[in-house]
Formats: structure tokens, sequence, C-alpha cells
């Protein structure tokens, strides 16, 4: 049995990461949060998180970086937007799950094979190479990528895609797609938070 | 009336029965609805997670096609793309620095954007614009003993509720009824379905898909309608996976723009009924021919 302590320390904290966090636009109210765990209570998912929404704010707020980032809350939030709503305080509870999604891919801190990350970044580098989505190869994609094993057991659904003539592996595009990488690269260019 | 169209990718993917349907019926009701041209995909919630500042942006391009072609309104019939287009329209008002930042990547292609755009919803529109009376004249079969229970989903009123209340959208109970349908009472009407996690957490999914199931059920709804494809794909198309877990729950779900079909008495063929893994089986009285009518008369 390894024995292993419940509590934050002092030493866990990353000082200045819940300040600068809440200079992110959409993520300013943070700093009201009452700790009422109205969005814990809302949120249809927190029964599988393993901090709860309620706990993210105030490991956030008090700066616990690397227990936000690596928690799989952040990646288990579906951004229905039903904390953000109910708050009492006004905080944008998904927009800060977002702002703490990206700062967890861009630390590359975010928890191994799990898929939802990969989901992310298959979709923006599809989306960055063709201008849309198609569904079906993104999710090919994903699964080669996650769990191949795990595709062949959706192998009805298939059959049922085929059936009602919605399985298609013609990936759509947009014409102009010098658009994207033209609007993305100037963003790179003229923010330093981007580069 | 004449609206700029933004299909999304679903639309032309996975929910294509949703554009199948809805072209048709805003047709019928005399709503021109004109695709734009070389739109991209508005980002969803997953390039939110990657960059939001890049997501908005790549949703303002959408918004500025829309305003170059002299459409000071949108059509968004998808959920996600609605919600998107939205917020990015709101990070431009409200944010400075992110509207700078729009206005730099925009000008990288020559494209402009005012900030003017409406997108509006296929719901708000036919509430707002078209009026619940102009539906009920073009009803020839009314959907009548139809029990539909109505889901709404997320991120039709969270968090941007523009044209219906946030905790109980009334929008689509109207438009059901209009049709002649009875709308059954269904508290979950705004609980998420679970969104892409059917694929990427199956446990978390399918428990998600379970319960909205499940509740239409015990409520005696033939069926759910949707306003969006990926809660119309979460609901249809995992009945077996839902079933070999917690027992069978046999609930088709449809788009609300399939039902207006059938009230409309539209050519079946193209309300795309036939998408769906769990069909509607349930048809509305045909419309009475005039050799009927005269001889429920004699």
């Amino acid at each position: 049995m390894e024995i292993k302590r419940t509590i934050k320390l002092e030493s866990d904290r990353v000082p200045g990461f819940g300040r600068d966090l809440m200079k992110v636009p959409g993520c300013e109210k943070l700093e009201g949060c009452i700790q009422c765990g109205t969005c814990s209570g809302v949120c249809p998912l927190s029964i599988y998180m393993d901090y709860t929404p309620r706990q993210v704010m105030a490991l956030a707020r008090a700066d616990f970086k690397n227990e936000v980032l690596r928690s799989h809350t952040i990646w288990l939030c579906a951004s229905c937007y039903a904390c953000t709503v109910e708050c009492p305080q006004e905080i944008r509870i998904t927009d800060i799950m977002y702002e703490l999604k990206q700062r967890a891919l861009r630390e590359g801190v975010y928890v191994r094979r799990f898929p939802i990350p990969v989901l992310a970044r298959e979709f923006s580098e599809m989306v960055r190479k063709h201008g849309r989505i198609t569904e079906l190869v993104l999710v090919i994609r994903l699964f080669l990528k996650t769990d191949w094993l795990g595709a062949l057991g959706n192998w009805r659904l298939g059959l049922d895609l085929m059936r009602t003539g919605r399985f298609t592996l013609w990936t759509e595009r947009i014409r102009h797609k010098g658009d994207v990488d033209r609007m993305l690269a100037a963003i790179d260019a003229g923010n330093g938070k981007h580069p | 009336m004449k609206l700029a169209y933004f299909p999304g990718c679903s639309l032309k993917g996975l929910g294509r029965a949703y554009e199948e349907s809805l072209l048709p019926v805003m047709k019928h009701l005399g709503v021109e609805l004109v695709e734009l041209d070389d739109w991209n995909c508005c980002g969803a919630t997953a390039y939110m997670a990657v960059d939001e500042v890049k997501a908005c942006v790549l949703a303002a391009r959408n918004l500025a096609l829309a305003e170059k072609t002299g459409q000071q309104q949108l059509m968004a019939p998808c959920a996600a793309c609605y919600l998107v287009l939205n917020k990015a329209k709101h990070y431009f008002h409200d944010y400075p620095a992110i509207k700078k930042t729009m206005d730099h990547a925009l000008a990288a292609i020559g494209l402009k954007y005012d900030g003017d755009t409406a997108v509006r919803h296929p719901l708000d529109v036919l509430l707002t614009d078209v009026g619940l009376e102009a539906v009920r004249q073009k009803v020839v079969r009314p959907l009548k003993g139809l029990k539909v229970a109505p889901y709404y989903g997320c991120q039709i009123v969270r968090p941007y509720a523009t044209f219906d209340d946030q905790y109980n959208p009334t929008a689509m109970d109207k438009l059901l009824e209009a049709l002649g349908a009875t709308v059954v009472r269904y508290p979950l009407k705004t609980k998420c379905c679970g969104g892409s996690l059917t694929g990427t957490v199956p446990a978390a999914g399918m428990r998600m898909v379970y319960i909205l199931l499940n509740e239409a059920r015990k409520r005696g709804a033939d069926c759910l309608a949707t306003v969006c494809p990926l809660c119309q794909f979460n609901l249809d198309a995992y009945h077996a996976k839902v079933a070999s877990q917690y027992g069978p729950v046999r609930v088709p779900t449809v788009y609300f723009t399939q039902l207006m079909g059938l009230a409309f008495g539209l050519p079946e063929k193209e309300l795309g009924l036939n998408r769906s893994a769990i069909r509607l089986d349930w048809r509305p009285e045909p419309v009475p021919t005039p050799a009927s009518k005269e001889a429920v008369t004699a």
C-alpha cells in the first residue's frame, strides 16, 4: 500500500498562476468565487471528475497550477454552460475550463492517452488543413491514435451509417484553403501570446 | 424574407437530414436561404480548447463573408455553430484586444467584419419573423396524436439566450403545438447529451444518452424532437450500445424540421427520415383528397 498525503501544501503552488489566469478574457470574475458549489451541483459530468468544478475554481485561484492542468475535470467538461448560467457570481466557468485546456495543451501536461485532448488537436489540425471537418474521417483518425481496437467495437454503428447513407469518407474542404493559413499566421505574427 | 445560410460541417455530414428537411420547409414558408459561399468550419467546442482567439477568428471569417454579401442576417441551424458564431460576435464587441486580432487576421485575407451580422437560429426566425400563424396555415396533415418530447440541448440558449428563456425554453414547444402535436412535459429539455463524450468517454456518454431517452420513454413520448445534429446523432445512433448496458429504450429522435415537413405534407423523401438508425414510423393522416372530402360531407 502506498501512503500519499491528501492535502495540498503551500510549496505545491505556482505563485502568480491565478492572477495571470484572471487577466484572460472571460476569466476575470474567478476572483469572486464564493465556493457555493452550484457549478458542481448542476454539472452533468462532475460525478466522473477527479476534482469537482468548485474545487477547480478554488485550486486555480489559489495558484495550484499543476493540479488543475493535469486534472481530468477540464477535459470532461462538455461545454454545456449549465454552470456558467447558474453561477451566482457570474463566473464564466466554461470559459475558464477552455482556458485551462489551452494551457494544458500548450504545456503538454494533459493526461496521456486520454482521447479528448487528442480529439481537440486532430480537429483543429483538420480545420487548418481543409477549412472544414469531415466527421467520420475525424473519428477514424481519433480511434487510430488512441484506441484502434475500440474502433472495432463500433462496427454496428458503421453499418447503420452505411444503411442510412451517411458513411462518406470524401473530405470536405473550402476553395480558398490559403485563407485559414494566412489568418492563423497573421495572429501568430501579431500576438506575443500566440507564438 | 431572405437570409444568408451557414450550414456547418455536420449538416453536410452526419446531420445531413437536418439540412435536407430544413431547406424545403423554409422554402415552403417563403424564407429564402442563400448558402454562404466558401464558408469554413465554425471551430465548434474542440477548437476553443486549442486556442480560443483563433477559434473566434475562424468563426469571424464567416461573419465577414456574410456581411460582404450584403446580408445582415445569417441563419445557423446547428447548435454548436450558432453558439460559436454568437460567441465570436460577443468577443468582438466585448474585448478590444480580441477585436484587434480579428481585424488584423481578416485584413490578411482581404475581409472586414463590422460586428453587425445577426446570427439567427431557425426557431428564432420561425417564431419571430415567420410567426406561428403562418406556420399553422401551412399545416395540411396535423400531427394529431403524436406525443413529442421537445429537446433543446445546451447551446441554443446557453450562455447567450437571445430569443428564448435560458432555463425553460418554449419556442419549439409552441411550434410543435402549432403543428398539431402533443407536447410532452420534458424537464430534461436543456440537459447536455454528452456531446463528443459518447465517442471519447463512452462510460459517461452512454449514461447521459440513456437518461435522456429513458425520461422521454417514461413520459410516454413517441419521439424526441431536436435542434442540434450532435444531439440527434447521440440520441439516435447509440441505441444498441445503451441497450446493452441499461436495457432497451427505443425512442426515435427527429429534427423539428422533419416534423414540420410531415405536417406541411411535403414529400417524405425530401425530409431525410430514412437517415435515422431508429426511424419514426408514425405518420399523420393523409391529406384529404377532394373525393374523400365529398365522401365525408355526404
